[in-house]
């Protein structure tokens, strides 16, 4: 057997484009693997230019997925700029449509993404792996996942007039209050909604009685964890303040402000991808490897803060290995689906609020300060915008870290895990490949959130028309 | 019979497929007549070969193909070229398809100053040199689709409304001719006139338009531009709001953001816009910059580095 590059391209079932490569030796092991992204849109200087104002209506752009938590970041980012605090109840709306988001890219993720693995298995036929096989084998698991996310698209929807990408939260606020009629019809979804998350938990964690051997090979290592976590130690998707934790529990940074996200990570470079890799900084890149997300938060909170969510996440922590912090990246499924339970208990309480249909909901101001940070839990993980304005409000300088970068390190690591764990050194299975793919959409990468692109190691020979047109390229491996 | 359905993304953000995920419970009706054979998003279909050892892009035969997004690199001209190739109709979803989107922003400035900017921002290490192992090159700027690809069906929307898409699939599946809005917002739009000429300057969005209760009908809020709000609706195709007709932003009470792109094919909201407020009294010099006018249509040479 020669030496030879393997490419699963794209990865699919989920976000955006990224490919694999598996360098294999003469034996057919896999000596390397490699998770690259091919896109690079560069929104770090198409903003420049843009009034800062404008900013959560573009960045939302970024992401299809959590448009929510661009627009959020951006607008924290401005009332950063504004010099303001905002009026108490656009606060409240911020959060809700917040979690809101958070429900469905956790239910896409869960549901239409990989539950398919989960259910039809990881080597199961390819041409039914997917959620249209969860409809015909599955039918209510698919109608309880696509109910699920809907009530968070919905209340999104109410709030800000669009599911996917509402123009809706600004500088110094929202754009508009909630209507007091639509109260109760949004309430009314919640039931519902936490009964499938229930349920689904329950089915969750009978099937992954079988799953063992993923659960010990799809990235289990000792790592950093770093979210927002609120300043009692709570679970916190919104505000609050850093913590770090090391592998061992040890908590690294206790409630660094986030603005002070410079002094935290640093982003490292190499050769064969464009998106970044970041890395805590006072360890450097290699003992600095984070991660971020849901199975980050579970670790870094004290407790959630909800009745429901806490029991689960009591019972989420029989994970833990000699009280350490849950080091297995496939817990991110259940630690989703616990966070999903969270923010329907937190929708629910925060619709009850007397205050939450006031009508101040923003405040005014012009440029106060000439630079701005925006800090919110995305879905994937911690989201930073850092704009730099002129006394006119346009934007100069922007800087984005976005949650998926968060995890490169990460996610690169966890599919030589599993190739080594899983590669038998006969034979390329289709099923294997799957595996490795299923350690990248673990994490729910957001790729179109980072930038980036392909590394192939291959040369390419290209056909050119007359015209110069591209006729077809090769390949060669 | 079931219609063959290949769908792809280019240089977007997955909120087209987060439309079409959004169709709900209508998604299991749409599967009764479609049969997808390609979606990255929700399939296991790969590029090259199930085990990854074929040379070049091969996309399956379908009687449908929907692109998503602009084109950017080789790679999205590479899947852009198979897909005509390989499918009867093709449909150019969402406006970065239609007209380049947000991302084609990037057109007013050149791949090395984009490319300066992300590798020189206050967390990345230094860098001696930039990524280029085996990377698919960027194009020069980023096209629409139909400026590299014959497109047949124009869906625009950031991101289109599920309505849309529904219709969109429903039409091509049994053949019938679709048809979609192609008048402007405002001509959708419930708000009231009162007239022109009461105005001269724009206000900035940091300032909330004027209206009494939350609940208050939307067809006794004034227009949003006669209120002095920067809205695109005069020179934006209509048919964002869906089955429910008003469109979404208004709906929100925030104005009109551009996002379907001009009420033409080949319109351009950034001189339409200007037009507009011009004849309408309104001094253009009151808007902090003009760019942004054109941030959803800023494809086909309408946005390019040398207007900075």
């Amino acid at each position: 057997m020669e030496k030879k590059t393997v490419t699963i391209d794209p990865v699919t079932r989920i976000e955006g484009h990224g490919k694999i490569t598996l360098q294999l030796d003469e034996k057919g092991h896999v000596t390397r693997a490699r998770f690259h992204v091919t896109d690079f849109r560069g929104f770090e200087k198409l903003c420049e230019q843009r009034p800062f104002w404008e900013m959560p209506d573009i960045t939302s752009r970024i992401c299809g997925i959590c448009p929510v938590s661009h627009m959020l970041a951006s607008a924290k980012a401005g009332d950063a700029i504004l010099g303001v605090h905002i009026p108490p109840t656009a606060h409240k709306l911020r959060r809700l449509i917040h979690w809101a988001q958070l429900v469905q890219s956790h239910a896409l993720s869960f549901f239409h993404l990989s539950a398919p693995d989960l259910l039809l298995g990881m080597e199961s036929d390819p041409q039914e792996r997917n959620i249209l096989g969860l409809v015909s084998r599955y039918p209510e698991v698919a109608k309880d996942g696509i109910r699920l996310r809907q009530v968070g698209q919905e209340i999104i929807r109410v709030l800000g007039g669009k599911s996917v990408h509402p123009s809706w939260a600004v500088p110094g606020g929202v754009r508009a209050p909630l209507e007091p009629g639509k109260l109760e019809s949004l309430q009314a979804l919640i039931p519902q909604a936490i009964d499938i998350t229930e349920r689904t938990l329950e089915l969750y964690r009978e099937k992954i009685e079988g799953f063992s051997g993923e659960i010990e090979h799809y990235g289990d290592f000792s790592s950093l964890y770093m979210g927002l976590v609120s300043p009692g130690g709570e679970l916190e998707h919104y505000d609050g303040v850093l913590r770090v934790m090391d592998g061992g529990g040890k908590i690294l940074e206790k409630g660094a402000p986030p603005e002070n996200y410079r002094d935290i990570f640093s982003e490292g470079v190499e050769s064969w991808s464009f998106l970044k890799f970041p890395y805590y900084k006072p360890l450097g890149p290699q003992e600095g490897l984070y991660r971020v997300g849901p199975l980050a938060r579970l670790n870094v909170c004290d407790r959630a803060g909800t009745p429901r969510a806490d029991r689960v996440l009591e019972e989420f922590r029989r994970w833990q290995k000699n009280g350490r912090p849950v080091s297995g990246s496939f817990h991110m499924h259940e630690a989703r689906l616990i966070e999903i339970l969270f923010c329907l208990e937190k929708i629910s309480e925060t619709l009850s609020d007397a205050h939450i249909t006031g009508t101040h909901v923003r405040s005014h101001a012009g440029v106060n300060a000439r630079a701005g940070v925006g800090v919110i839990e995305a879905p994937r993980g911690t989201l930073f915008h850092d704009y730099h304005v002129d006394d006119e409000g346009l934007v100069q300088e922007v800087n984005l870290v976005v949650a998926s970068g968060h995890n490169n390190l990460a996610m690169n690591r966890t599919i030589l895990q599993i190739a080594r764990a899983f590669g038998n050194g006969s034979e390329i299975t289709e099923g294997f490949l799957n595996r490795m793919e299923h350690g990248i959409r673990i994490y729910d990468p957001c790729l179109s959130c980072s930038t980036h692109v392909v590394g192939r190691h291959a040369s390419r020979v290209e056909l050119l028309g007359p015209s110069g047109g591209l006729l077809r390229s090769f390949e060669i491996l | 019979m079931t219609v063959k359905v290949a769908e792809e993304w280019l240089n977007a953000c997955a909120g087209c497929e987060i439309s079409v995920v959004d169709m709900g419970e209508r998604l299991l009706d749409v599967l009764k007549l479609v049969r997808f054979v390609h979606i990255p998003v929700l399939m296991d279909h790969k590029h090259l070969g199930q085990l990854g050892n074929g040379h070049h892009i091969e996309l399956p035969e379908a009687d449908v193909g929907i692109l998503t997004g602009g084109i950017k690199n080789e790679e999205h001209l590479e899947v852009a070229l198979e897909m005509r190739k390989k499918c009867k109709t093709i449909v150019a979803m969402g406006t970065c398809a239609t007209h380049g989107g947000i991302p084609a922003l990037s057109n007013t400035y050149h791949n090395q100053e984009i490319l300066d900017r992300y590798y020189s921002t206050e967390t990345t290490d230094p860098v001696s040199s930039y990524p280029g192992e085996g990377i698919p090159a960027l194009l020069d700027r980023c096209y629409a689709l139909d400026e590299k690809i014959r497109v047949d069906v124009y869906l625009p929307g950031c991101a289109p409304h599920p309505d849309l898409v529904f219709a969109a699939l429903a039409a091509l599946a049994t053949g019938t001719e679709l048809k979609l809005p192609d008048k402007s917002v405002c001509n959708e739009c419930p708000t009231f006139r009162q007239g022109k000429g009461q105005l001269s300057q724009m206000r900035r969005f940091l300032q909330a338009p004027f209206y009494k209760a939350p609940d208050e009908p939307l067809d006794q809020m004034r227009c949003l531009l006669e209120q002095g709000l920067l809205c695109m609706g005069p020179v934006t195709r209509g048919g964002c709001g869906g089955n429910k007709i008003t469109p979404r932003c208004i709906a929100a009470r925030v104005p009109c953001r551009g996002c379907h792109g001009p009420v033409q094919q080949d319109g351009n909201q950034l001189l339409d816009m200007l037009n507009a407020l011009a004849s309408n009294g309104i001094d253009i010099q009151s808007l902090p910059e003009y760019t942004s006018l054109s941030r959803f249509s800023g494809a086909h040479g309408i946005l390019s580095p040398k207007g900075k």
